[in-house]
């Protein structure tokens, strides 16, 4: 019993990070049309960024950090979106094999600057404690992700539903000629959702420090599941994104603990099924 | 047709005569290169033929080079039958592959390729029981076709150098041949093809299954030539090589491939014995391509060389 | 069902909405084998949507479809071409990069089982048919030289030689008068008045005008729904058709 409750947890809180991660990959994707491949690198370099910033000074406030790595690899997103993504607007292909090359690149970078070596985030301080409920010890922590994933999921949801962002942001989505025949300024409106996810993406880098921490190879663990996430969800889709991601965190993590050799087949396998039927994936528009 | 085959002869009878004048490291870099070349064609076979940009055909590679491997050290069978099998087994899971890949298309079809060959990544780190996992498979053997050993570099590149010509031919063929032409028709306009009479589906699925074949094929070289399997060949990084090999060279056209394959491996062989990061400056090279030349070298050389003269 | 009686294409009760927007509206439309008959109505009447359901490009939401008396409505768009239904587009969708000779040739391959063929290059008399095609529309000199290259009269020819070769027995022409000069438009019509009766003709225009010479009969299209069928005397002495067409 214990176990199946601690994997739960465990299963809830993975669940939250793909959805950090994988609801800027569906916006960007939904709205711009570019698979951008770079994702799994601003999440490693998110984590980066805060491991080290948390390791040199340890008196940062844990969340001050999230949030300013965050800020950080948003920046960066911006720039990458800007001077390259935005050159390439005409040819789809071009974007995904530069953003794979830039996910390259900032992934030897954080391996030059950083080492080999995983760095590890603690948890914290307030935290550390275990929470009990019904009886049972659970890790803090891993209930508090749980919880910043929902709220992240309401900010991203009222946003798009209660906002002006939001609207062109949908509108888009649906319709790109129709957005731009009424007039919005698409470019600045690109610019700004990369920057969106990319951000997301880097808090939630090192929000899952303290169960992931740092470590080279990060970026390539996540990208795949952040992409199954997004082609079993549905693209474009902030609910497919949310059911998607815990469903990926019951399987994977579940899969994992009962068939660790098999983990990464059991992944795919929800993935297979969903596109076997749906091509569109759960609650896509069309098919990605 | 002919006179492809005739040329192709030709020039692989002067290749064939570098182990005469070279030493063991640019026999070496030379079987690497075919190796590479292989890939190379068989991803072109879908992104140059067919439109169809995948990022997975590494899985076909590695998965062919580990099927070899395990089944000639753990299964003790000989490597004919390996081979046999390995390439079975590879167009099966290409087969399976394609049905899932195919349910999407464009973006959608490169993401889910990419997850296929991950997942198989993935699978090949943690199955160490039957993977050995990032220990790899080591002290693998060549095979002896038809008796005779292929342990040297020389032996090994002359093979290596048969089987690129018979892969380039054979390609070649299928390329030209009436169902070729459907092949890049429904590249260009696939709606038109449908309302045509085209099965457009079962075009890129048998192009897909034709194009694994091609990359286990190019596996079982890869295997030979290293006797050792890692994770790795299984990699991102693998498909993004081959990838980046097919559109430095031309997408599209027969010998671009090969030409954008040689390049990479030379830069790569270059680079690695001066810094270790390679993959940074893959990064770099794709950035460079896609941005500045992305039909490939050649017409991209043209381009600049054009832009130049108008400057003056 | 007596020979004589089945029609060329039957809709029955097709149906289809565009994200709760209603595209097309129970249409009912007879054909008859040989006829020439117009689909009428101004922009965004539902005209290429109809189209595309007859096709296969899009399913309906609702009704049947049968082409020679054969439903169709669950078969995917290739297995309909074989079944003799060919098309063109309002927008050009040639091979552009491709020779004039090259396009007419993939179109001919379509209907041929030589196209599994992954050994052989398409067989010569392929490519000689599609010169001889090229030439029943006037485009022999022409059968050498990328379709980027020629003018855009002449791309509309090859769309119609290309859907000919194939010697459909229903041809779907959308829009086949767009965006051309009007000597262009004489020699397409005169093209079209030139096939033979073996193949129905089911055509789109939204100018009145110019294609009524082409039409035997018409049906008029207003927001997805028929208004007015019937002859082309009936339908232009219609008053239902005069308000249709007075807003615009």
């Amino acid at each position: 019993m214990q176990f199946w409750i601690i994997q739960s947890l465990n299963s809830l809180a993975l669940g939250g990070l793909l959805f950090l991660l994988a609801s800027g990959f569906s916006l960007i994707f939904g709205l711009m049309r570019i698979a951008n491949l770079t994702h799994g690198a601003f999440f490693m370099l998110g984590a980066y960024f805060g491991a080290s910033a948390l390791r040199s000074y340890p008196w940062l406030n844990f969340w001050i950090a999230a949030i300013g790595s965050g800020l950080a690899v948003a920046a960066m997103g911006g720039v990458l979106e800007r001077l390259v993504l935005r050159r390439l607007s005409e040819k789809p292909l071009g974007q995904v094999l530069v953003t794979l090359g830039i996910s390259f690149i900032i992934s030897d970078a954080c391996l030059v600057v950083w080492g080999g070596d995983p760095i590890p985030v603690s948890t914290p301080a307030l935290m550390r404690a275990p929470t009990f409920l019904f009886g049972f010890a659970f890790p803090t922590y891993r209930l508090v992700l749980v919880g910043l994933a929902v709220v992240a999921a309401v900010a991203l949801y009222a946003l798009l539903d209660w906002t002006r962002l939001g609207a062109m942001i949908r509108a888009g989505v649906d319709d790109m000629q129709m957005t731009r025949a009424v007039g919005i300024r698409i470019s600045r409106l690109f610019t700004a959702v990369f920057c969106l996810g990319a951000g997301i993406a880097g808090m939630g880098g090192v929000l899952g420090g303290p169960i992931l921490s740092a470590y080279p190879g990060l970026d390539a663990d996540m990208l795949p599941l952040a992409l199954i996430v997004v082609i079993l969800g549905g693209v474009g889709s902030l609910v497919g994104a949310f059911i998607g991601s815990f469903l990926i965190g019951f399987i994977y993590t579940f899969g994992s603990a009962l068939f660790p050799d098999l983990a990464y087949v059991i992944l795919f396998l929800p993935m297979i099924i969903v596109i076997a039927f749906r091509p569109q994936g759960l609650f896509g528009r069309r098919p990605a | 047709m002919k006179r492809i085959a005739f040329l192709s002869v030709l020039v692989a009878g002067l290749f064939a005569l570098l182990p005469v004048f070279a030493g063991d490291f640019y026999i070496n870099l030379g079987s690497q290169i075919m190796i590479a070349a292989v890939f190379a064609l068989s991803f072109n076979l879908l992104v140059g033929y067919a439109g169809l940009t995948s990022l997975g055909q590494a899985a076909f590679l590695g998965l062919a080079a580990y099927l070899s491997a395990w089944l000639t050290t753990r299964a003790g069978l000989g490597h004919g039958s390996a081979a046999l099998l390995s390439i079975l087994g590879t167009i099966l899971v290409a087969a399976g592959f394609g049905l899932i890949a195919l349910r999407a298309s464009g973006l959608g079809f490169l993401m889910i390729t990419l997850a296929l060959s991950q997942v198989l990544w993935g699978l090949a780190y943690r199955w160490v029981s039957v993977t050995n996992g990032d220990n790899g498979m080591t002290r693998l053997s060549r095979p002896q076709p038809l008796g005779i050993s292929i342990d040297s570099a020389a032996s090994f590149y002359w093979f290596a150098l048969i089987v690129t010509l018979v892969s380039f031919i054979l390609i070649a063929i299928f390329v030209r041949s009436a169902f070729g032409d459907s092949v890049t028709g429904t590249r260009d306009q696939s709606r038109r093809m449908s309302a045509l009479g085209y099965n457009v589906w079962m075009i890129r699925w048998i192009t897909f299954i034709y194009a694994g074949f091609w990359g286990g094929i190019a596996g079982l070289l890869y295997v030979y030539y290293n006797k050792y399997i890692h994770p790795t060949s299984l990699s991102i990084t693998t498909s993004a090589e081959g990838i980046l090999g097919v559109i430095a060279g031309g997408s599209g056209t027969l010998v671009g491939p090969i030409i954008g394959a040689a390049l990479v491996t030379f830069l790569k062989n270059y680079v690695s014995s001066y810094l270790e990061r390679w993959n940074m400056l893959l990064g770099f090279v794709f950035l460079i391509i896609v941005v500045v030349m992305p039909d490939g070298i050649v017409p991209g050389l043209h381009r600049l060389q054009a832009m130049w003269r108008a400057r003056k | 069902m007596n020979a004589s009686n089945v029609y060329a294409l039957e809709t029955i009760g097709l149906c289809k909405q565009f994200g709760g927007l209603p595209a097309t509206q129970d249409v009912s439309i007879k054909v008859r084998p040989g006829e020439r008959r117009l689909l009428l109505g101004p922009n965004g009447a539902g005209k290429t949507t109809i189209f595309n359901l007859i096709t296969g490009d899009r399913p309906p939401d609702s009704g049947r479809i049968r082409l020679f008396g054969e439903d169709v409505t669950n078969l995917p768009t290739h297995q309909r071409a074989h079944r003799g239904m060919s098309r063109t587009y309002q927008i050009i969708t040639l091979f552009p990069h491709d020779t004039l000779e090259h396009n007419v040739t993939l179109g001919l391959l379509a209907l041929r089982s030589s196209r599994w063929n992954i050994f052989r290059p398409t067989s010569k008399d392929i490519h000689d048919e599609a010169r001889r095609v090229l030439s029943l529309v006037g485009l022999e000199h022409l059968a050498d030289r990328p379709i980027a290259e020629i003018a855009y009269g002449e791309k509309r020819r090859v769309e119609i030689a290309m859907a000919l070769a194939q010697k459909p027995k229903l041809l779907l022409l959308d829009e086949p008068l767009a965006g051309l000069s009007s000597a262009e438009r004489k020699s397409i019509k005169s093209l079209v008045a030139s096939i033979p009766r073996e193949t129905t003709i089911l055509m789109i225009e939204h100018d009145m005008d110019t294609a009524l010479d082409l039409a035997e009969s018409i049906t008029l299209l207003h927001y997805g729904k028929i208004i007015v069928e019937g002859t082309r005397q009936e339908v232009i002495s219609d008053q239902r058709a005069r308000e249709v067409y007075l807003g615009h």
